[in-house]
């Protein structure tokens, strides 16, 4: 029961920092609360048994994320949003249209925490049995990541790669004089 | 670990909540006009997908996926991969996009999507109302 209770709280909290994110002007105050945001989302996930992305949640998404968000704001030394976005009509109908489809589509999944539901019955019984007799590592979450799914592993290697490029060669090494 | 079953009336609030913060980053990425916000919201939609996706692994009375002898019930491991893998491909998303965004502010003096659309509108001969 606690947990449900830790859990809703998390969610309250959670949504009500979205919106702040989205009212707040000041884009230092935005990075901050982003940051918290991400940590409690890290504190979610723990709670639901996944720890493994708890960790990599708060130490890249609340972690390098942020960084990321400051070392953009002291490079481009812009701090607040220009005039108060009012509340745009045609973006507003777009949302509120794609959220009811997506409430209409939740509706009939199985609740959250079902045994029974689709979602457990494919691959995750066997990762779940055999994981440990077959790769020799008692977090299934590290079996399947580089064992069972290694290629997806290199794949994602490949995508941080070729961002790492992309960044270098849109910033340089350091030694490109500087216009702005 | 958490018992969501016994409780009827809640048992969908999970992804109720992630499809609320999923349109508020949504709202972010398309209502705004500033690009950094426009990452932002990129940011939140993303923790809203790594919230429901998780959400589908819980089992009720079950425990975090690393063998134990005490242990018989162990919570999905496949979507929290699916998500380790999201998050740090995420993360690079965005480094890149904050690249980019550094670019445009150091060629254009201005981050904001408007006015890069005048600008653009201005080369070309023809301002376009969006």
């Amino acid at each position: 029961m606690i947990d449900i209770i830790i859990d809703m709280v998390l969610l309250l909290f959670l949504t009500v920092m979205a919106f702040t994110i989205l009212r707040l002007r000041d884009l230092l105050s935005m990075a901050m609360i982003l940051g918290l945001y991400s940590l409690l989302m890290a504190g979610l996930f723990m709670v639901m048994d996944a720890p493994d992305v708890a960790f990599t949640e708060a130490a890249v998404g609340s972690g390098v994320a942020t960084i990321l968000m400051l070392v953009t704001l002291t490079l481009t030394r812009i701090r607040y949003e220009k005039k108060a976005a009012g509340l745009q009509w045609r973006p507003l109908i777009i949302v509120l249209l794609t959220g009811a489809a997506l409430l209409y589509g939740i509706h009939d999944i199985p609740p959250v925490g079902d045994i029974e539901a689709p979602a457990q019955q494919h691959v995750a019984d066997r990762y779940i049995a055999e994981a440990r007799n077959e790769t020799g590592v008692p977090n299934m979450v590290t079996a399947v990541l580089a064992s069972y799914r290694g290629f997806d592993t290199l794949g994602e290697v490949v995508v941080i790669f070729t961002a790492g490029i992309g960044v270098m060669l849109l910033l340089g090494n350091g030694t490109r004089r500087y216009r702005g | 670990m958490i018992n969501y079953i016994s409780i009827h009336w809640i048992s969908h609030y999970n992804y109720w909540a992630a499809i609320v913060i999923a349109m508020v980053g949504l709202y972010m990425i398309i209502g705004h006009n500033n690009l950094i916000k426009k990452v932002a919201g990129l940011n939140i939609l993303q923790t809203a997908v790594f919230l429901m996706y998780i959400s589908m692994g819980v089992i009720t009375d079950g425990t975090a996926p690393i063998a134990a002898e005490t242990f018989t019930i162990y919570s999905n491991p496949l979507p929290q991969v699916l998500m380790l893998t999201a998050i740090v491909v995420g993360v690079a998303t965005t480094a890149m996009a904050f690249a980019l965004i550094v670019r445009i502010k150091e060629t254009c003096n201005t981050v904001d999507e408007d006015e890069l659309l005048e600008r653009e509108g201005h080369q070309n001969g023809n301002v376009e109302e969006w």
